[in-house]
């Protein structure tokens, strides 16, 4: 039976066991029954410095960077479900840092930055794999357009290097490089810093590491309403009573419309249910992420072995958490193209999660008119690879009332203003992003 | 499989439709009426509502209308559906 134990003290806060040889072996003495509990499910407080509303990878990222580079611990975080559970639990575990755009490349590689240093920081392994990033070409046009990419990553001093076919052959021995491929491959674009991280573990581990600096996690805890006074926020109402607090922080991924609503804020989001999918476990068959250019389908394969397969929108508003097993179709139809030898591999399990799509593909990381209220959403699908970079400014951003340079493009008042960040160059329409 | 029920056609697979958003967005007028928040305001902000939407669908690959059905973006449970103008006809 597990059951919380301090054994270590840091700073005069209470910390749980440092994981290490030594502790793995003390336990393995005791067959692994007392373990201390990686974090503690207090009760909420009536009152907190800040409230962070939102139990993933991004609230808890937040919390922990709001205690550990801010001395700011008074702080809970309310999950209305279980830890994690919502798109962190979700995605497919894809990290990388190769975008375009100026705003996106900086935020973006940051977040890598803290990637290749977090299972230390963390003392949580978060199975951070590099094992590289390549989107395949499958045209001449597509593979200037990623040319263009590239240069405009090394520009900002990230890692890009181009492909030719033969060099993606040699990577990627299933993918159908022949000249009879429905989707003949040209090149591909190649991050080589870029792979898979374990979903849960980001969550887990940011979640133990900030309760060992005293952050209060209360899961089953669903935000009702806030509280304002004067214009600026005074707490929050759950389903577990109210709480006080100067500031709230608010990362919810698909449901950052609702928060927003509850302080008479419009945003521009829709929430779009993106699927994902896994085949059966297998020997190891696939050593990098491959994104395709053509079937808007991205395949990798997770340390149980299993095949971790996504790929477009279903294209309308939900937040059902399901979707058509169509689209789950259509896109194994396009990785089967490129990869004709997983055709006889059986699907194991679909699922779906709430997508906040902003009407410009990035995400919204800022102030707002309401005194004390910070919204951290708009990430479309992409918030997971960001999760690091995401809690690091928002903490700063919550802690120091003002963004840090690394957020302070992605505002509200961009999409009013005329400074959009639209990396795909699709429009205002949030399903083509 | 979500089924989107034509005024024209009936009931079909959604995969022969363009989803084209939110109905309630009214386009404002042309004219020097309308500001520029108006119009910002019509590109950008959604409700987004966690319930009974209203929303648009072309049928691209059928009768190639454009008309509102109301579904509950929760459930996904379709309600009914209905023209946008009331003088239009059936198709024959």
């Amino acid at each position: 039976m597990a059951r919380f134990q301090v054994s270590r003290r840091v700073q005069g806060k209470p910390s749980v066991t440092r994981y290490s040889i030594v502790s793995l072996a003390r336990n393995a003495l005791s067959h692994h029954q007392n373990w201390s509990q990686a974090w503690r499910s207090p009760d909420p407080k009536p009152a907190y410095d800040v409230v962070i509303v939102g139990g993933g990878g991004h609230g808890l990222a937040t919390a922990y960077y709001l205690a550990r580079n801010h001395g700011i611990a008074n702080v809970a975080v309310l999950e209305k479900g279980w830890l994690g559970g919502g798109n962190t639990g979700r995605n497919t575990t894809i990290v990388r840092s190769n975008y375009m755009l100026e705003p996106n490349a900086h935020l973006y590689e940051h977040a890598l930055k803290l990637w290749e240093g977090l299972s230390q920081d963390l003392n949580y392994n978060v199975m951070f794999s590099q094992r590289g990033v390549i989107n395949v070409a499958h045209s001449d046009g597509q593979l200037e357009a990623f040319m263009r990419r590239g240069n405009a990553m090394r520009l900002n001093g990230i890692d890009a290097v181009l492909l030719e076919r033969e060099q993606v052959r040699q990577m990627v021995p299933l993918l159908d490089c022949s000249p009879s491929a429905r989707f003949p491959v040209y090149g591909g674009l190649l991050q080589p810093r870029g792979g898979t991280a374990r979903h849960d573990a980001v969550a887990w581990g940011y979640a133990r590491g900030a309760d060992s600096y005293g952050v209060d996690i209360i899961q089953n805890c669903e935000v009702t309403g806030v509280r304002r006074e004067g214009g600026r926020v005074t707490g929050v109402e759950t389903t577990r009573g109210a709480i006080a607090a100067g500031k709230v922080g608010v990362a919810v991924a698909g449901h950052t419309t609702q928060l927003c609503q509850m302080v008479g804020l419009e945003v521009p989001i829709e929430s779009h249910v993106l699927q994902a999918f896994v085949s059966e476990p297998i020997k190891p068959i696939l050593d990098t992420v491959i994104t395709s250019g053509a079937t808007h389908g991205y395949i990798s394969q997770s340390d149980k072995g299993e095949l971790v397969m996504g790929g477009d929108l279903d294209f309308y508003n939900s937040y059902a958490q399901r979707g058509s097993i169509y689209m789950v179709e259509h896109v194994a139809a396009g990785l089967l193209s490129l990869f004709p030898a997983f055709s006889r591999l059986r699907l194991m399990r679909t699922w779906g999660g709430v997508m906040d799509m902003s009407l410009d593909g990035s995400p919204i990381i800022c102030k707002t008119p309401v005194g004390g209220f910070y919204v951290n959403g708009g990430w479309c699908y992409g918030g997971f690879k960001a999760t690091p970079g995401s809690g690091w400014v928002f903490a700063h951003t919550i802690a120091n009332d003002a963004p840090h340079p690394l957020n302070q493009h992605f505002t509200l008042e961009r999409f009013s203003d005329g400074t959009t960040i639209d990396e795909k160059g699709a429009g205002p329409y949030a399903k083509a992003h | 499989m979500l089924e989107i029920p034509c005024p024209w056609c009936g009931s079909r697979a959604y995969t022969e439709f363009t989803y084209m958003g939110d109905a309630t967005v009214d386009r404002p007028a042309d004219g020097p009426e309308a500001s520029d928040r108006d119009w910002f305001e019509f590109v950008y902000i959604r409700q987004n509502p966690k319930g009974p939407h209203e929303e648009l669908w072309h049928h691209t690959n059928g009768c190639r209308a454009v008309f509102k059905v109301s579904r509950d973006t929760a459930t996904h449970e379709i309600t009914g559906s209905a023209k946008l103008h009331s003088d239009e006809g059936t198709a024959s």
